[in-house]
């Protein structure tokens, strides 16, 4: 058999460079042959908030209130956006802690590739299912009757910010990867996401809450971003009098930076920590 | 020493996890071309040991240079002369035989093509050809562990680590990766492989060091370290339990060696070292002397024994971490 020389491990920054975008290249390549080798999987993940949309659209819709008036699927949609962000920690904390408990993980850090590029060809991966996943959800929800009014520069914006939302999530689902590190315990904080989607204003004004719950619901940061794009999409149940509701467009930039700021130094010590 | 001529080579190696010393000063001199076995309990160190010569740990004293290379200080060039085989067949079970090999083979940078050939010859090589399609979830345990083998030869290592390759297997997929292993040997290439089974480290290595608390407390051949505690054994179980004093004083004075009893059971267990011979004797003079055996038996000594009788502290079945535990941590 023929030996194979495999270049050395460039040192002038450039190269570097070059090395760290091949191999983030090739882990993309990846995870794109893992969304055609299984492409239930991708419709796997769109049916929970297709299904949410039915439920609440479709049999809860007609007795729910969105306060300050308007249509309750108008109001809905984004909150399903960005509950579909949130979910995508899931996600991404799935393909973490099944790289590690295979090994696969390991496997990475004894060879001669980039380091960075584990985490960046997971990071492109995450983000274009989740530009793929909106956008299809935009579809179903226009064809249950979700119109937006707003500009198509909004619009653009308004994407934007979700994609932000999951950017910054994406850092919390490598953190929790890298802690939580069997698939078995990753399925049970799946089940921790839902509060999280639900205690905010995804399906249900604050307002009509119990006012603890109002508050919590008013500081989860996805009430920021949902409360945000409804703005740029010309979405009813944009009131509220408390200060988070009247600032949730910087808030929707302020959360995604902040959650970013914690989660990936944390992420990157986890990283550095499994040769410790 | 010729430090050169080793591929392996770790002075005084110290690894601590918290307060838990896990390498307490392990030495090793593992010469160029052979299967070394690192033979030990769980929680012995032998996990650690691997992940600290294959860049994935680092630790806390002593040397460890690997293929000419050290360790902590050019990890780079480590990871070019390696391949490592972790306790899981570290391989992405959605895709396909063929995509994880040309997978791992561009992240070695030897570009597209090569690793497209690369992955095509070792396909042919470990019998995966007409599996090479399917997703390597749909492999058998064996299959898994052959493609795992395949990608870590990718760049034909000069050194390749095999941390219980066996583990988890049924013995057809452990019989199907010892000859794999046994293939890998001859082109000058080093095999360190670490295992709890003595049964493993006698059919595979050439020089086996016994490793217990992180340290080594024994290195020789397989023949050596059997020598060494003694070889065979032969049990007897008498039928009647007073005849188990003159039974023990006969064969006492028959084999030159003290043997062991075990009252409750009416058996007596001794070292011998002439097995067959050893054998026909000790039959021989119990039914001379009208001492009824219900049972008698040669076996060879299993890895209690061998702790027992190297360490004299504890036996190997107690250990406590085990090695997924070490390796998580």
């Amino acid at each position: 058999m023929s030996a194979i020389i495999a270049p050395e491990v460039p040192t002038n920054p450039l190269a570097k460079l070059g090395w760290i975008l091949a191999d983030s290249w090739t882990l993309t390549l990846r995870g794109l042959s893992h969304w055609a080798r299984n492409p239930t999987q991708i419709l796997a993940g769109l049916a929970f908030p297709i299904l949410m949309v039915l439920l609440f659209g479709g049999i809860f819709g007609s007795g729910m209130q969105v306060e300050g008036g308007g249509d309750y699927m108008d109001f809905l949609m984004p909150g399903m956006f960005v509950m579909s962000m949130a979910f995508g920690i899931g996600e991404t904390m799935a393909g973490v802690t099944a790289d590690a408990s295979k090994g696969v993980t390991d496997r990475f850090r004894s060879m001669p590739m980039s380091a960075a590029s584990v985490v960046i060809g997971q990071s492109i991966v995450n983000m274009l299912y989740s530009t793929v996943v909106l956008m299809i959800l935009m579809g179903c929800g226009a064809i249950a009757g979700w119109e937006w009014t707003g500009s198509f520069g909004e619009a653009v914006g308004a994407f934007g910010l979700l994609l932000l939302l999951r950017f910054a999530l994406l850092w919390v689902g490598i953190y929790l990867g890298l802690v939580i590190s069997t698939p078995e315990a990753a399925s049970a904080v799946y089940t921790l996401l839902f509060p999280l989607g639900i205690v905010a204003n995804t399906f249900a004004s604050p307002e009509m809450m119990p006012g603890w719950l109002a508050a919590i619901a008013e500081w989860n940061p996805l009430s920021s971003t949902a409360h945000a794009i409804r703005e740029l999409f010309g979405n009813p149940g944009v009131g509220g009098t408390s200060w988070i509701a009247e600032h949730a467009m910087l808030m929707s930039f302020v959360w995604p930076l902040a959650i970013f700021l914690v989660f990936f130094p944390l992420a990157v010590r986890k990283y550095r920590a499994l040769s410790r | 020493m010729g430090g050169a001529d080793m591929a392996i080579q770790t002075e005084a190696l110290k690894k601590k996890y918290g307060d838990k010393e896990a390498l307490s000063g392990l030495d090793l001199q593992v010469p160029r071309g052979v299967v070394y076995g690192l033979l030990g309990p769980n929680g012995a160190g032998k996990t650690t040991a691997v992940r600290i010569l294959s860049t994935l740990l680092k630790h806390h004293g002593g040397t460890a240079r690997v293929a000419g290379y050290d360790v902590a200080r050019q990890s780079a060039q480590v990871r070019y002369s390696i391949g490592l085989l972790g306790q899981h067949a570290a391989v992405d079970e959605d895709l396909s035989g063929r995509q994880n090999l040309v997978m791992f083979g561009r992240l070695y940078h030897i570009g597209k093509r090569n690793a497209q050939r690369r992955a095509d010859e070792l396909l042919e090589r470990f019998g995966l050809t007409e599996a090479a399609g399917q997703p390597a979830k749909q492999y058998s345990g064996g299959m898994r562990r052959r493609l795992d083998l395949a990608a870590s030869l990718i760049l034909a290592p000069s050194v390749l680590f095999l941390d219980e390759p066996t583990t988890g297997l049924d013995p057809r997929g452990r019989n199907d990766v010892w000859e794999s292993v046994r293939g890998l040997v001859g082109e000058g290439r080093t095999v360190l492989l670490t295992t709890q089974y003595l049964e493993e480290a006698d059919q595979l290595a050439d020089t086996i060091s016994l490793i217990d608390e992180g340290r080594v407390v024994q290195t020789g051949s397989p023949d050596q370290l059997k020598n060494k505690i003694g070889g065979d054994r032969i049990d007897v179980v008498l039928r009647r339990p007073q005849d188990l004093g003159p039974a023990t004083r006969m064969i006492s004075t028959l084999i030159g060696a003290e043997p062991e009893t075990d009252a409750d059971n009416r058996r007596i267990s001794v070292v011998v070292e002439d097995r067959v011979a050893a054998l026909t004797a000790v039959a021989r003079s119990l039914s001379d002397a009208g001492l009824e055996a219900e049972d008698i038996a040669l076996r060879r000594p299993t890895l209690d024994e061998v702790f027992l009788s190297l360490t004299g502290n504890r036996t190997a079945t107690s250990a406590e971490p085990s090695a997924k535990e070490v390796a998580s941590s």
